[in-house]
């Protein structure tokens, strides 16, 4: 990899975050009563966008905000400026990514996503979401945000919503645990702009959908878990070869379940484990095969266990050395375009590593590359140590405010004279290890404690 | 970067927000919540398997309540603490870390503990509430306990790429 490349400034991105900066600080105030400084901050925000279609209506949303004339229409237009910014970014930090791998992307755009169903339900989700805008992140209380409780509940039991619903109730989730936003030392800005600005296009937009099918084998490199309190994904990142001979392409499989706050660690992974049986397949290093695989032109596979079959032995190592520099990346559809959605599978060898307290990095080809060891799960064997003894590593390369770094998937190390790959998701499938034994006995408890409470009470 | 250690918490897409809870027995206290301004939770009765007793004391003022789920008041209760409170307490202790808890409850007691919240709590004398607040905690827990009753997806839902996993311990 030329991690060189990762260190070099991308023009016009400082600015793009600049203008990106800027709304997100008139967020914070809120903007019922704005003052002259939100205005021109705003104001900003519309500049950048003055080059595009949106340039009009955002110009407008400003106009409106400005006078305290502001309804639901033109907080959008304000959500749709930021989400746009930050989709130029995105793709050029794409196209870095790709020189630095040299891993060319699919060809082509993801076609335009389909318009989201069960308007009443998103009518109330935006009106919530149109009253946080008008408090701003400083003027949040109790009330206001208990206000999404009812329209989270009506969507969680709906798959279809359930995008827009785990989103909504991780954010109400911190809000609420914020307040009163008047007393609080620091606001995450730019994070709560991001949700904001993510849950206002949800309501117009539901998302890709499984445009083709997938037949072939699929090889797994690892896997990223996702969590807030109440909602856990668990993600695995392959490599797929199409049965037809065409060119191998980085493929994901997901998995999510919403979950009492009580369920942590193993627990999340005996929740999630029934429902992707290529979990299982990754901790026994296998390959599956897949036959007619509902797939999105995202990539993303839409697991159903009915169209895959075990496959042959995959060593993730030998995937990740082989396979994984010829496979083709997916294009996100163009309004989930975001730096955050930035997971691009990569390996890495004959790098050293710098240890300043908790923080690793990977010197590779003379260049520094941050470790973000704080995503690797709890629920599994990988750790920080594993990884600062490695010699090779799968990893998932992302970017956040200005920087690089990669997440481990798993490592080759050595354990006793022993070389040893160590998988971060290895009990995603099961475990014999003995600490992994005695935090799956500890989860199946509480959830049996939670199922013996709901059976008693939950049905009177 | 701020620090040189990492993204600038007020501009990273990812800030750490919520700390994890921690995981901890059920059996006792099934749920525990910092919500509504109060610490509000559910405690089985030792007694009588169908019964549980809904418990809450409000931030700041500390007004307790603990009546049964069937809104009979808690014998214990009478002008202090009840043993259902206690556990309570300590149970929210064990899932959130004493230092968030009180925090909400505006307390600072000499250490982080479960016992330490609670005399800190009691010594300013908190009055006994009604119990207003138990319906609306017993159908918080109710919400809650539901959540297992929720089904999965392998549709992707790339919005959890903002919730990552942290290692941090609170």
């Amino acid at each position: 990899m030329r991690a060189d490349l990762l260190d070099e400034a991308i023009p016009g991105l400082d600015e793009a975050m600049a203008a990106v900066d800027a709304g997100d600080q008139a967020l914070v105030a809120g903007l019922l009563r704005p003052q002259p400084a939100q205005v021109a901050a705003l104001t900003e925000l519309a500049d950048a966008v003055a080059a595009t279609p949106l340039a009009g209506r955002v110009a407008e949303a400003v106009e409106k905000v400005a006078a305290g004339a502001a309804s639901e229409d033109h907080f959008v237009a304000i959500a749709a400026a930021r989400t746009a910014l930050l989709g130029s970014v995105h793709d050029a930090l794409t196209a870095r990514v790709e020189e630095a791998t040299g891993r060319s992307g699919d060809a082509g755009i993801a076609s335009a996503a389909r318009e989201a169903r069960s308007p009443n339900v998103l009518a109330a989700a935006r009106s919530w979401l149109s009253d946080l805008a008008r408090a701003g992140w400083r003027g949040i209380d109790h009330d206001l945000v208990s206000g999404a409780g009812q329209v989270i509940s009506a969507m969680l039991p709906d798959p279809a919503l359930r995008r827009l619903a785990a989103l909504l109730d991780g954010f109400a989730a911190e809000l609420a645990a914020s307040c009163p936003g008047a007393a609080l030392d620091r606001v995450p800005a730019r994070r709560w702009g991001d949700l904001w600005s993510r849950a206002m296009m949800l309501t117009l937009s539901a998302g890709a959908v499984p445009a083709g099918t997938a037949t072939g084998r699929v090889l797994p490199l690892g896997v990223d878990l996702h969590e807030h309190a109440t909602a856990a994904q668990a993600q695995v990142h392959a490599v797929f070869e199409p049965s037809d001979g065409g060119p191998p392409r980085l493929v994901r499989a997901s998995v999510s379940v919403p979950k009492p706050d009580t369920v942590l660690g193993a627990g999340i992974w005996q929740l999630l484990r029934p429902h992707l049986s290529l979990l299982a397949a990754v901790g026994d290093g296998r390959s599956m095969d897949l036959d007619g695989m509902p797939v999105t032109e995202e990539g993303d596979l839409v697991w159903d266990d009915e169209h895959a079959r075990p496959g042959a032995a995959a060593d993730a190592f030998a995937t990740a050395r082989v396979a994984l520099a010829t496979a083709t990346a997916p294009v996100p559809a163009p309004l989930d375009r975001h730096p955050a959605r930035i997971a691009v599978p990569v390996f890495l060898e004959g790098y050293t590593v710098d240890k300043d307290g908790d923080a690793l990095t990977f010197t590779v080809a003379g260049h520094r590359l941050p470790v973000d060891t704080d995503r690797v799960p709890s629920a599994g064997p990988l750790t920080p140590e594993a990884v600062a003894a490695s010699g090779a590593c799968i990893g998932l390369l992302r970017w956040d405010d200005g920087t690089f770094t990669v997440q481990p998937l798993a490592v080759e190390t050595t354990i006793k004279k022993k070389a040893v790959a160590v998988h971060a998701g290895a009990w995603a499938g099961g475990t014999t290890d003995k600490n992994g034994v005695k935090a799956e006995k500890a989860a199946t408890d509480a959830v049996t404690v939670l199922r013996e409470r709901a059976g008693r009470l939950l049905r009177k | 970067m701020s620090d040189g250690r990492g993204p600038d918490w007020e501009r990273s897409s990812t800030a750490r927000v919520l700390p994890p809870a921690r995981p901890r027995k059920l059996a006792k206290v099934p749920f525990v919540e910092l919500a509504d301004g109060r610490l509000q939770g559910v405690v089985s009765s030792g007694s009588d398997i169908g019964r549980v007793y809904v418990s809450s004391v409000e931030a700041g003022s500390h007004t307790f309540a603990c009546s049964t789920n069937n809104n009979r008041p808690c014998g214990g209760a009478r002008g202090m603490f009840c043993n259902h409170i206690l556990a309570m307490v300590n149970e929210a202790v064990l899932q959130y870390g004493g230092e968030r808890v009180a925090r909400y409850l505006k307390v600072e007691p000499d250490e982080p503990t479960g016992q330490a919240i609670a005399r800190d709590m009691m010594s300013t004398r908190p009055s006994q509430g009604d119990s207003a607040a138990a319906a609306t905690v017993f159908s918080q827990f109710l919400r809650h306990l539901a959540y297992l009753e929720l089904p999965p997806t392998t549709a992707p839902l790339p919005e959890m790429q903002w919730f990552p996993p942290t290692r941090a311990v609170v």
